[in-house]
């Protein structure tokens, strides 16, 4: 079981070449459309509901600003308590050290479970190679685990399962998305619903190759209980499960995972080992901050009033009735580029995340190109700003720019991130490092923009280039079925702009020359020809 | 981040972190600041208790599970109705449940930690709960008698669940305030059966947890 090519910043080609050929994709596009119209209809229904909406975004704003303010504080202060509960709690600055940390837990745990009576419960048949690095159990046969997998994009940044597959590890995913884009060999193009620009024909293809089955239905019911089957086996005898984490409880020590299928709480509490995996970013300071939270990340990440299951657990739970949950529990936190978003104050909102994806809902851009253009876990308006801090602004350059601005993500944010304040700030960014500071010599963009400024500042020049522009792009226009003429290729610079979108063509007459016209005429208002 | 190969991850990251937004303040100050944060949203509601009531009722509907209004003399028999209507022989309890709640003619199994495979083979388990939530159609259960461990209610394909009025509030604020004393605790938020909405956005009940819900509303 290989993934396919995982999503890589620092390898994907730039947006507008991603996008280019995802707009040609129309199934893709239909399919993301119906997903994202779904979402966001039943998004608003719930958000309506809500007479103080806007006071839980103004409230869920405050609370993580200030976690994000006192970080320090509330790491130590999670550290310390999850500790107290039996759990235990690691550090990485990288993705590499992550990886690393996990890998190494995961054999651990597998092989205790090796050398534990229970492992006499394995079914034959499983597959029983050899490969480098794990060492040898004591009955002499080589080390070859198992783990189950709840959804958890921070895995997925820090490319993990290649790390396990890599030492003979077999990470299963189990949220029914992600198992998807695992059997399907494909990459998550959405924060919340991964496998969303795949529609349930493709999706049977994949279950009777993958599942090797002969018959399968077709309808979504079918398709689940196929799920369903193929991993019940799994979730009852695999005995190390990797998370991700919704919410860290500094207060506590607890964590929070928030869900639909029930495929976490199989993870969370069936096996011997919980190894959980979170970014610094993700703490909250008490157990009553998610009495805001969670009003606000169900109904904007799935449009539901509060999502099917929430589980909050503290470490091994010492003190209460033993025999709930894994034996061993690990928390692995990863800075992983966080502390260098933390560093750019204008830039720091963007930690205020909490992973709803309703900004990629939202984003026209995002809906025309799906989610794999953005070549990163973290698609959408929240991946144009989050992957280039992350990966080190020379990486991903193009993302700040993968936005209109319109300002639809900032309205939808229940924690009221700024995007486009956030995406603006950094293609100033991208424009200084590229020019080394010398925005306005070398920089083709701020050229323009000059030229624009030029030309905006007078009249005489504006009408100018409204009949030369009128004039240059006759060659280029061809007609529609209605009749309706556009633009699709524009020489030069100006190509960037119709290399994701054909251009409408400029009217034949402008409207302050319909208004001259008018004047003279001494027509009644409304008629524009 | 070569300067810190002699320092720990730990030390790294935190250093890095105190650098840029200072040092760890004391938790006086950081709870003074916490608790002025602005929360102008509604923690209680104004409705009466039978609007919240039947606005839980309305919530689980919208979620598929089945509501039984009974007074606490009806429990055991309401039980066995649908114990019986599902054909069941046999059903999961946690310890400590009120044995009041239990029908004769029914076997009853403790818990007595089974492993997941031997969860698997029973189709039904019967719990009490700590509270509900009107607003968002929310069982809360936690690591206590009666409720039992996470597993239990996760691996049967029915879960039956006893939920007093009087442990009905109408927000999820009012919920967490509740919680806040017993916040350590293995706790789960159930709103309805299992579901999914990955394939094409169509609502599936029962994926990995319970596809049936019954929830035992008790006057």
């Amino acid at each position: 079981m290989s993934g396919g090519t995982a999503l890589n910043p620092k390898t994907a080609p730039p947006f507008p070449i991603a996008a280019t050929a995802m707009v040609g994709n129309t199934q893709l596009r239909k399919n993301v459309r119906h997903a994202t119209d779904v979402i966001q209809a039943k998004r608003a229904r719930v958000v309506g509901e809500m007479p103080d909406w806007q006071a839980l975004r103004d409230a869920g704003s405050a609370v993580r600003e200030h976690t994000i303010r006192n970080l320090p504080f509330y790491l130590e202060q999670f550290e310390r308590n999850c500790t107290a509960a039996g759990g235990h709690v690691h550090w990485a600055r990288d993705a590499a050290e992550a990886r690393a940390i996990v890998v190494r837990l995961a054999q651990e745990a597998i092989a205790r479970g090796r050398t534990a009576p229970s492992i006499a419960g394995r079914p034959a048949g499983e597959p029983q190679g050899t490969h480098p690095g794990a060492g040898e159990a004591a009955d002499g046969v080589a080390l070859q685990g198992e783990v189950i997998k709840i959804k958890s994009m921070t895995t997925e940044e820090i490319q993990l399962n290649r790390a396990l597959e890599s030492v003979g590890i077999h990470p299963y995913e189990t949220d029914l998305a992600e198992l998807i884009i695992q059997l399907g060999q494909d990459q998550p193009s959405h924060i919340v619903v991964p496998a969303l620009h795949k529609n349930r024909q493709q999706i049977r293809e994949i279950f009777l190759r993958e599942m090797k089955l002969e018959h399968l239905g077709e309808s979504p019911q079918d398709l689940a209980d196929a799920a369903r089957r193929f991993l019940r086996e799994k979730f009852l005898r695999v005995e190390t499960a990797i998370s991700g984490a919704n919410f860290l409880i500094a207060e506590t020590g607890g964590v929070c995972v928030v869900e639909s299928e029930g495929n976490g709480r199989m993870c969370l509490t069936l096996p011997k080992t919980l190894i959980t995996l979170a970014g610094i970013d993700k703490v909250v300071p008490r157990f009553q901050d998610l009495e805001v939270l969670l009003q606000t990340l169900p109904r904007s990440a799935t449009g539901e009033r509060m999502n099917p299951y929430n589980s909050v657990w503290t470490g091994v739970g010492k003190g209460y009735a033993a025999g709930d949950g894994p034996e061993h529990f690990h928390v692995v936190l990863i800075d992983n580029g966080r502390t260098e978003v933390l560093a750019d104050a204008e830039a720091r909102q963007t930690l205020h995340c909490i992973r709803c994806g309703a900004c990629q809902n939202a984003c026209p851009v995002y809906r025309e190109t799906g989610g794999h253009a953005y070549g990163s876990v973290y698609a959408g308006p929240i991946g144009a700003i989050l992957t280039p801090q992350l990966l080190g602004m020379h990486y991903a350059q193009s993302l700040p720019y993968a936005s209109s601005l319109c300002g639809a993500c900032y309205e939808v944010c229940p924690v009221k991130i700024n995007i486009p304040e956030v995406l603006v700030h950094l293609r100033g960014r991208v424009v200084e490092e590229n020019t080394g500071g010398l925005k306005t010599i070398t920089n083709p963009e701020a050229m323009a923009m000059k030229a624009a400024g030029a030309i905006f500042r007078s009249e005489g020049r504006f009408r100018a280039a409204q009949r030369l522009g009128r004039m240059g792009e006759t060659p280029l226009e061809r007609r529609d079925g209605q009749g309706q003429k556009w633009v699709s290729w524009l020489p030069g610079m100006l190509g960037g702009w119709t290399n994701v979108r054909d251009l409408r063509a400029m009217p034949q007459q402008t409207f302050r020359e319909w208004w001259e016209e008018r004047e003279r005429k001494g027509a009644p208002a409304g008629e524009a020809g | 981040m070569t300067e810190s190969s002699a320092m720990s991850s730990r030390e790294a990251i935190l250093s890095r972190v105190r650098g840029i937004v200072g040092e760890a303040r004391d938790a006086d100050t950081v709870g003074l600041e916490w608790a002025a944060l602005p929360r102008a949203y509604n923690a209680a509601s104004a409705a009466d208790r039978d609007a919240v009531l039947l606005r839980l009722i309305d919530r689980l509907h919208d979620y598929d599970a089945q509501v039984y209004r009974v007074s606490p003399e009806e429990i055991a028999g309401t039980v066995r109705e649908i114990v019986s209507l599902l054909g069941l022989t046999e059903v999961l309890v946690p310890a400590g449940l009120a044995q009041g709640w239990l029908p004769d003619g029914v076997a009853f199994v403790k818990d007595e930690g089974f492993s997941p495979r031997e969860l698997d083979r029973f189709t039904a388990v019967l719990t009490g709960s700590t509270l509900a939530i009107a607003e968002t159609g929310t069982l809360v259960l936690q690591n206590l008698p009666g409720q039992g461990r996470r597993a239990a209610t996760l691996v049967p394909d029915v879960h039956l669940c006893v939920v007093r009025e009087q442990d009905v509030v109408a927000t999820v604020p009012e919920a967490m305030r509740r919680l806040q004393a017993t916040a350590e605790l293995p706790t789960t938020f159930i709103s309805g059966p299992s579901a999914t909405a990955d394939i094409e956005m169509t609502r599936i009940k029962g994926v990995h947890g319970p596809r049936f819900l019954h929830v035992l509303l008790v006057r």
